[in-house]
C-alpha cells in the first residue's frame, strides 16, 4: 500500500485495524525489556538512584514536543493542502501530547525536589514546557467548543502554528537563559555526554514510549474517523426525520 | 547518595507514569467501544453511509 492511499479514511481504517494489534504487542515487548534495563541501570555518581526518574522524564519531554511538531505539520496539511486526515491527526494527537507533557512536568517536579531542593521554579525551561501544556489544553478546548469540525480544525490549526514558536524556545531555553535545568546532554553537537550504562536504558525507554505514542495516536485517529461517521449518520438521520 | 533517601520520589514518578499512560490507554480503548456501539445503533436503525463499512465489518477488521 502506497502512503498516499492512507489519505482515504476507509483505507486508513483498514490499515489501522491491521497494524494496531502488532504495534500494541511490540510496544508491550519493548516496554518489558526497557523497564528491565532501566531497573538494573547503575546509579548516577551525582544524582544517585533518582536518575531512574530520567527514564520517564526525558521520553515524556521528547514526545510532548514531538506531538506538537506533528500537530504543526498537520496544521499545514489542514490550512494549505486540505489533506483529509490532517485535522483528524491534529485532533487525535492533542490529548496524547498533552498527557506526555504532563508526565514530563510531574516527573521533572519529583526529580527536582531531591536534586534542586524545590518542586518548581519559574525558569525558562520549566515555564516554556508549562506553556506547551497550556497550549495543548487550549487546542483541546477549541476542538470541544466549536461544533463544526472543519471550522474547529482551522481555528485549532492557527493556534497550533502560533504555538509552534514555543518548541525552539523549549529546546534552546537552557542555552539562552540561566536556568536550574541542565543543558542538552543527548541531542547535542559533539555527541551525548551520558555514560552508555545510562544512555542505553534511556534510549530503550524512549523507543518504548515512542511506540506507545504511535500506537495511541493511530488508535485515536481511528476513533476520530469513526466519530465523524457517527456524526454524519446522525445528521443524515435527523434530516430524514425532519 | 543513598537510594533509600529518595525512593519515595522514584516510586511517585513511576506511579504517576502508570496512572497517566494507563488512563490514556483506557480512554482511547473506551472511546473506540463507544464509537462502535454508536455505529451499531445507527446500523440497527437502518441509517448507513454508501461506502462506509458496517459495524460487523469494522469488528471483523479489528
Amino acid at each position: 500500500m502506497a502512503l498516499i492511499d492512507l489519505a482515504n479514511p476507509t483505507r486508513f481504517l483498514n490499515f489501522a485495524n491491521r497494524a494496531l494489534p502488532w504495534l500494541g504487542g511490540l510496544t508491550v515487548l519493548v516496554f518489558a525489556f526497557a523497564i528491565n534495563q532501566a531497573m538494573v541501570a547503575p546509579d548516577d555518581y551525582q544524582q544517585g538512584a533518582t536518575v531512574k526518574i530520567m527514564f520517564l522524564h526525558v521520553p515524556g519531554a521528547w514526545l510532548g514536543m514531538v506531538g506538537w511538531g506533528l500537530m504543526t505539520v498537520a496544521a499545514l496539511g489542514t490550512l494549505v493542502w486540505r489533506h483529509p486526515l490532517a485535522d483528524v491527526t491534529a485532533k487525535a494527537v492533542a490529548p496524547i501530547g498533552a498527557a506526555f507533557t504532563l508526565l514530563c512536568l510531574i516527573t521533572g517536579s519529583l526529580w527536582g525536589r531531591p536534586m534542586w531542593g524545590t518542586y518548581w521554579v519559574w525558569d525558562a525551561r520549566l515555564t516554556s514546557v508549562l506553556v506547551l501544556l497550556l497550549l495543548y489544553l487550549g487546542v483541546i478546548a477549541l476542538w470541544r467548543t466549536v461544533e463544526d469540525p472543519s471550522r474547529a480544525a482551522r481555528a485549532a490549526a492557527i493556534l497550533t502554528l502560533v504555538g509552534a514558536i514555543d518548541l525552539p524556545i523549549i529546546k534552546f531555553s537552557v542555552d539562552w537563559w540561566n536556568t536550574l535545568h541542565q543543558p542538552a546532554s543527548v541531542f547535542r553537537f559533539g555527541g551525548p555526554t551520558i555514560h552508555p550504562a545510562i544512555l542505553i536504558p534511556l534510549s530503550l525507554m524512549a523507543l518504548a514510549f515512542t511506540l506507545l505514542f504511535v500506537t495511541l495516536a493511530l488508535a485515536a485517529m481511528r476513533n476520530e474517523i469513526l466519530r465523524r461517521r457517527v456524526r454524519t449518520l446522525r445528521l443524515m438521520q435527523a434530516s430524514a426525520t425532519s | 547518595m543513598e537510594a533509600s533517601t529518595h525512593i519515595g520520589f522514584i516510586i511517585a514518578a513511576y506511579a504517576a507514569a502508570i496512572a497517566i499512560v494507563g488512563g490514556l490507554t483506557a480512554w482511547v480503548m473506551l472511546d473506540y467501544r463507544v464509537q462502535l456501539r454508536s455505529l451499531a445503533d445507527l446500523d440497527r436503525k437502518g441509517v448507513a453511509r454508501r461506502a462506509a463499512p458496517t459495524t460487523k465489518q469494522a469488528k471483523e477488521d479489528a
